[in-house]
């Protein structure tokens, strides 16, 4: 059988990898999907530790990740829409409004 | 029949009388005052006449507390009333002779405050009497040194008050203060006495435990007597200031300024005599130590001379008789401080008859040349200022009616007040039978028996008595009218002329109240004073023969210089001529106003100016406050404000600011805007925290 | 080396592989369907953890709704790439040295904690079957489930709101 910390390293990687993304990547809507690929993930070591711990609590918490990750998809992406409608762009550095 | 009870009316009688006044006696006029303060008074001698009948049951008299005053640790003073037959007797001679004051006052004041153009003063001098009457009660009715002392400042205060009544005219009638300085002056003369009393009662507290009459007296012989000596100094010197004596009499010649019905009750009959009631009072302390005694007989008989003296040469008729009471005063203390208490409070009680009866008589010659020279009744007032204006126009030195050479021959212009003065003039100078014949008497008796110094100088005294007094008597009344208001004098009214005639009758018959062999008022202060200081004196008739004789050679003297051929208009004094320097002397009081002036109050001023101009100004304001203190503070202040303040503080704050401005800069480079930016700071502390985590446990 | 194992490592290399084509895609639709192949992998390793249910939902709600609301959106938009800007020199380098530094974390974890962390036994028969987590999911989770759809409606009203013109503004421009 394979053991927990494999999943665990698997899990590592592509959150490193959606952070990464998440830091490098100027389009908005990438940046979102890493982040999609930072929760999945998570939801990732949640069902393997769940499955180590033979504990369906973590399924369960899994399924209200994914609930809240399309909720707040839904409410991003519309605010992706808004925001290229006044800028024309979805480049995150050209929202600067907050620089002190 | 007991009447103790009553006797804090006879302070509140006066009191209420006082108050009823300064309430409504302005709006109510003249005779409502008039009544209200002479009721009052009237009904505090009813008080002390009940007090009398209740001692005659109960001689030795009671203390009757009222209320506590001072309870301070073992310094217990109740506010206690003492009713002995010495304290009656000063009760009886205050009020009575107040009373008749108070009438005589009524009338004299009427025409006083028209000349003085003030006649809403009127009310104002009853208040002042009413006030005096009070304290004076007070005074002679303490049960304690601290009681005797509240009344004896009252009675300074009220003395002040009436003294200076006339505050913004001079003694003549002109504007000026001269009124007012005079007051001031027995003010601060007296304040020289009224510390050496202080002294007297510290030092009493201090060796007795006590101010209390009947806690203190009674003990004199336990204590050593060289503190009863400092003790008896210190009130001697209370007694020279009050009572006017030597060296401190200075201030009574100048009370004459007040009108003169408080000549008459203030510095005649009641509280220049409080000395010699003080001293009576504290016979057991005198007794104690007769060497205090022997100073106080000396001051006494010394100044009843010296003020003698200067009585004969005086013109002012006012003045001749405060020289006189400086003189009578002397008697008593010298009286007193022989051991005569008897005899001295006996002289009290005469001359308070007499002498008031002269001064309430001289008031009325002075009134009656007064009316004459500028008539009042059936004027209008500004027919009045025409007069006045007039009168300026036609003299131009002021008439002053209290100069005897603008009299003369006025017994046939004013024939009742000549008759009551001759009698008080006699009884001053000491003629059988009437009152003062006997006290003076008994004073010379026993100043024989004790001390022969005291007896010389009396018998001068006496002599030189008998010799003003007809020296006032030919001048003021007999010869030629030397004005044209001593032609015209206009006699008093009766309320001024009753009281004259009580008066002058008391005088005569004054005497009886210790006449000899029979001595009532002996056996009447025994019950006081105790067998030791109230003996019988053996009539001497040696002593009174000798006396006699000796008045009636002064008073020949008097005639052959100034009755014989009277005073003419303008004419100098024949004594003048005869005694050259010496007349210089007494007409110029010796000078010691001017001595006292040189020695006391010249160097005074000058310590008085060095204190204002140098320590003060230069060297404490100037120096002190402007160099040491303005600058330092000046020099402190700019230290405090340049490198301090706007080095330090300033420096902390700006520097604050500018860290917390940098701070803000350095941070706002960090504030890029840029959301990958923050999420990488997120990052970054996500990052730092897991490897806390991780590398920690 | 079983074949679990070895699945397990091929599909290991394929979600990494598309973790990191959706990363550097120049193209915004090729990283969404990176992204789709990346969330089909995770599904399956679902499926080996007995999570079926997870599984289907990930493969329905993720790949299915999600990403194709991505997809829409990218093409709606037509952002499919940006022009090239400069970039901010030090947001790169410093991203991936962070990254580093958290992958070496994990590894010290991982090296260090394995005693820990067990090898995974053969589970019950019902575990993590679509029944069994509905029987939780409707008994002890109810709350947190029923707040579930609230917030679900939530954020289709705000994404409602959020898109539609604003007619007044709309007017004015």
């Amino acid at each position: 059988m394979i053991p927990v910390s494999y999943y665990f390293a698997l899990s590592a990687i592509l959150f490193s990898l959606g952070a990464l993304g998440v830091l490098i990547r100027r389009n908005a809507i990438i940046i979102f999907m890493s982040v999609e690929l930072m929760l999945n993930a998570a939801n990732l070591l949640f069902v393997a530790f769940a499955r180590a711990n033979d504990a369906l609590s973590g399924q369960v918490f899994v399924f209200f990740v994914i609930a809240v990750a399309a909720a707040e998809v839904a409410v991003g992406l519309a605010l992706i829409v808004v925001i290229f409608r006044n800028r024309q762009s979805i480049d995150i550095d050209e929202m600067s409004n907050l620089k002190g | 029949m007991d009447a103790f009870a009553l006797v804090p009316w006879i302070v509140f009688f006066p009191l209420i009388g006082l108050v009823v006044n300064l309430a409504f006696g302005r709006r109510l006029g003249e005779k409502f005052s008039a009544i209200v303060g002479t009721l009052a008074v009237l009904s505090a001698f009813v008080v002390a006449v009940l007090q009398l009948l209740s001692l005659q049951a109960h001689p030795h008299g009671a203390v009757v507390p009222l209320a506590d005053w001072i309870n301070i640790g073992s310094l217990q003073i109740p506010w206690a009333f003492n009713v002995d037959t010495l304290s009656v007797t000063m009760m009886l001679v205050v009020s009575g002779v107040g009373t008749l004051i108070h009438i005589y006052a009524a009338g004299y004041m009427h025409y006083d405050v028209r000349y003085k153009e003030d006649p809403g003063s009127f009310t104002r001098f009853f208040i002042y009497l009413n006030l005096f009457i009070a304290a004076m009660m007070i005074l002679v009715s303490g049960n304690s040194y601290l009681m005797l002392f509240v009344g004896w400042e009252g009675v300074g205060l009220c003395s002040f008050l009436l003294i200076g009544f006339w505050y913004s005219r001079n003694p003549d009638g002109s504007k000026g203060l001269l009124n007012s300085q005079a007051a001031k002056k027995a003010f601060v003369a007296n304040r020289v006495g009224d510390f050496g009393f202080l002294l007297a009662m510290f030092l009493t507290f201090w060796a007795f435990g006590s101010l209390s009459f009947d806690q203190v007296l009674p003990n004199a012989a336990s204590v050593d007597p060289r503190i009863i000596m400092a003790i008896t100094l210190c009130m001697l010197i209370g007694v020279t200031g009050k009572s006017a004596q030597l060296p401190l009499y200075v201030w009574l010649p100048d009370a004459m300024a007040g009108p003169t019905p408080v000549s008459a009750l203030i510095h005649a009959a009641t509280m220049v005599t409080a000395g010699v009631y003080l001293v009576v009072r504290s016979a057991p302390l005198f007794g104690a130590v007769p060497e205090a005694g022997n100073i106080v007989a000396i001051v006494g008989a010394v100044t009843a001379l010296f003020a003698a003296t200067i009585a004969v040469a005086q013109n002012d008729i006012k003045k001749v008789l405060a020289y006189s009471t400086i003189s009578q005063l002397g008697f008593m203390v010298a009286a007193v401080g022989i051991g005569a208490y008897v005899a001295g409070m006996f002289h009290l009680v005469t001359h308070a008859f007499f002498k008031a009866l002269l001064f309430l008589g001289s008031g009325s010659v002075i009134l009656a040349l007064e009316r004459a020279h500028h008539p009042l009744d059936g004027h209008h007032d500004e027919h009045h200022d025409d007069h006045h204006d007039e009168h300026h126009d036609d003299h131009h030195a002021p008439f002053d009616p209290q100069d005897m050479r603008n009299m003369g021959g006025l017994r046939k212009q004013i024939p009742t007040t000549y008759r009551v003065y001759l009698i008080g003039a006699l009884a001053l100078a000491g003629l059988p039978p009437l009152a003062g014949f006997f006290s003076k008497d008994e004073i010379l008796t026993d100043a024989l028996h004790a001390n022969m110094l005291v007896w010389v100088l009396l018998t001068a005294a006496a002599f030189l008595t008998a010799f003003y007094m007809g020296r006032q008597i030919w001048l003021v009344f007999f010869g030629e009218a030397r004005t044209k208001a001593a032609k015209e004098a206009v006699e008093s009214p009766s309320t001024m002329l009753i009281p004259l005639g009580i008066l002058a009758a008391l005088s005569v018959f004054g005497g009886l109240i210790n006449v000899p062999v029979l001595h009532p008022f002996t056996d009447w202060l025994e019950h006081t004073l105790g067998h030791d200081f109230a003996h019988a004196t053996v009539f001497n008739f040696g002593v009174a023969i000798f006396s006699t004789v000796l008045a009636l050679i002064a008073i020949y003297i008097s005639w052959r210089l100034y009755g014989r051929k009277p005073l003419a208009a303008g004419e100098a004094d024949p004594l003048q001529q005869r005694l050259g320097f010496a007349f210089k002397g007494m007409q110029n009081k010796w000078w010691v106003d001017e001595l006292y002036d040189a020695i006391i109050i010249q160097p005074y001023r000058r310590l008085a100016a060095f204190l204002a101009d140098v320590v003060d100004w230069r060297f404490w304001h100037d120096w002190v406050h402007d160099t040491l203190i303005g600058r330092g503070f000046g020099a402190l202040a700019r230290f405090l404000a340049e490198p301090v303040d706007m080095g330090v503080i300033d420096g902390i704050s700006r520097g604050l600011a500018a860290l917390a401005k940098g701070l803000g800069r350095g941070f706002s480079l960090l504030q890029s805007g840029y959301v990958r930016n923050y999420a990488l700071m997120v990052f970054f502390g996500v990052v730092l925290m897991i490897g806390y985590l991780v590398f920690s446990s | 080396m079983n074949g679990e194992l070895i699945l397990f490592f091929v599909l290991a290399i394929v979600a990494i592989s598309a973790a990191l084509g959706m990363l550097f895609s120049r193209n915004a639709v090729y990283s969404a369907l990176f992204l789709i192949l990346n969330f089909a992998t995770v599904a399956v390793f679902f499926l080996l953890l007995g999570a079926p249910f997870i599984a289907m939902a990930q493969v329905t709600v993720y790949a299915g709704a999600i990403m194709v609301l991505f997809l829409f959106v990218i093409m709606l938009l037509g952002a499919e790439q940006i022009q090239h800007q400069a970039r901010r020199g030090w947001q790169r380098p410093l991203a991936m040295l962070l990254t580093l530094v958290l992958l070496a974390e994990s590894a010290y974890l991982i090296f260090t904690r394995s005693d820990v962390l067990t090898v995974l036994q053969p589970a019950a028969a019902d575990y993590g079957s679509p029944q069994s987590i509905g029987m939780l999911l409707f008994s002890e989770y109810l709350l947190p489930f029923e707040v579930t759809s609230i917030l679900l409606l939530a954020a289709m009203v705000g994404a409602i709101v959020l898109v539609k013109e604003d007619k007044k503004s709309g007017g004015q421009k």
